[in-house]
């Protein structure tokens, strides 16, 4: 029997409990016990991006993360950043913006993208490429990406 | 998959004690390299040992002017570090080369030591800066320099039980600049095909009195250039000397050949990165 181990997180401001074994990684826990399937499996190598949560306040890649280390921390996910069906800015401006394509990058980004706003609400074209040189968009449409960041970032300092 | 064993000791002894029971076991401090590698299969493992329930890895301190930064202290926790940076900015430049933004929040430099990749870069820009590795294990603690630590290419002086739980950084000279840069094929998120940490420390009328070049990527483990260092000692780093050195740092390259680089770019290159690095370093040593 294999040993699983019990791990109490906190999961978008709720408290969760799961059992996972030693070696599943936190996006397999988020995707496959806590149904949050936001975060995205695309390297699985900590390239893309596509997997990007916020571990107590830090951006990290959740599949270089195992499950059981989550043990006492707050996970932030894409899933989290709306309240129900009202977007944040940063979401709605995705939209008008079209800052995207085929979407698989977009939980990671947006996931990056609000912990840069949180940490510089007013970054200039080369920070914001800097800070999302770790989330991959395979449809290459960094530019409205950048575009959209920089217009939701005037709008939340507004 | 065979299973993986968990532990996150809250104390360096427990962990010394995990580490020395049993032969597969490894240290995990961000997992950037450890997680990846477990996932392809390079590394069989049968434990991990979770060292970032430990204070003392965790913890970032100043001494008298000297610093010591805990073993799994991230990256992105480094550079957030002001007081650090004024002191040794090439080592938390170089440390904040490794990875994106996510890889930051979890990386650090002890691992990146401990990984002994040819190519890591806060390697150099340690060597150079003249840090060292506190490192315990069953018999006790032991210092070392840091460029001591990695062997070969994924392998340590380590033995088994031990682990390095903090890089020590001497109080800053007077007048000491030092500074680390690479070249890569991308301008972000991608390996060092060659790695330059440059120190130089300058007396008063602006002559180099001590220096110390290290290179990464050009050969299976850092290279301490001495005939770099001894180039720049003694002079007021003039383009003579910079140009004396930059030679020293390519006659001392023995890189491999592959696709980010060929060894001709890569020993050519480790000159340039060097050069440049010596004259940033100068900038800093000036200003200090």
């Amino acid at each position: 029997m294999a040993k699983k181990y019990h791990v109490s997180a906190t999961v978008n401001g709720d408290p969760v409990e799961f059992l996972c074994s030693g070696q599943e990684t936190m996006l397999d826990v988020l995707r496959d016990r806590l149904e949050l399937t936001g975060a995205k499996e695309g390297c699985g190598s900590g390239d893309c991006g596509a997997c990007s949560v916020t571990v107590d306040g830090r951006l990290i890649c959740s599949c270089l993360m195992l499950g059981v280390e989550a043990e006492g921390t707050s996970i932030e996910t894409v899933e989290g950043m709306a309240d129900g069906d009202q977007l944040t800015p940063l979401q709605r401006i995705f939209l008008e913006e079209e800052a995207l394509q085929c979407g698989i990058c977009t939980p990671g980004v947006l996931v990056a993208a609000k912990a840069l706003l949180a940490k510089n609400p007013d970054p200039d074209e080369t920070t914001i490429r800097y800070w999302l040189a770790g989330n991959l968009c395979r449809c290459t449409g960094y530019d409205k990406i950048v575009r959209a960041v920089q217009k939701a970032a005037a709008e939340m300092r507004a | 998959m065979s299973q993986l064993r968990y532990e996150a000791p809250g104390s360096v002894d427990e962990a010394v004690a995990l580490l020395a029971s049993d032969s597969d076991a490894k240290v995990l401090a961000g997992g950037t390299d450890l997680i990846v590698q477990m996932r392809s299969g390079l590394r069989k493992l049968g434990l991990v040992v979770d060292v970032k329930k430990i204070d003392e890895l965790m913890s970032v301190s100043s001494d008298g002017g000297a610093w010591t930064i805990g073993a799994a202290v991230s990256g992105a926790e480094m550079n957030e570090n002001a007081a650090l940076k004024k002191d040794w900015p090439g080592v938390v430049e170089a440390v904040d080369l490794i990875g994106s933004t996510q890889v930051q929040g979890r990386a650090s430099a002890g691992g990146n030591l401990c990984n002994a990749s040819p190519a890591a870069d806060s390697v150099p820009a340690m060597v150079a800066a003249g840090a060292t590795a506190v490192i315990a294990g069953p018999n006790g603690r032991r210092e070392v320099p840091v460029e001591q630590v990695p062997v070969s290419p994924g392998k340590t002086s380590l033995a088994t039980g031990e682990m390095v739980v903090a890089i020590k950084m001497p109080a800053k000279p007077a007048r000491n600049g030092e500074a680390y840069l690479r070249m890569i094929p991308r301008t972000e998120m991608d390996i060092a095909i060659v790695g330059a940490g440059v120190s130089l420390t300058l007396d008063d009328g602006g002559t180099c009195t001590a220096a110390k070049v290290a290179l990464g990527a050009v050969a299976p483990t850092v290279v301490i250039v001495d005939d770099a260092a001894k180039a720049l000692i003694g002079t007021k780093v003039d383009d003579a000397a910079l140009e004396k050195m930059a030679a020293a740092c390519s006659a001392a390259c023995k890189p491999i050949d592959d696709k980010r680089g060929t060894i001709e770019y890569r020993t050519k290159v480790a000159g340039v990165m060097a050069r440049r690095a010596a004259l940033i370093a100068l900038e800093r040593a000036r200003s200090n």
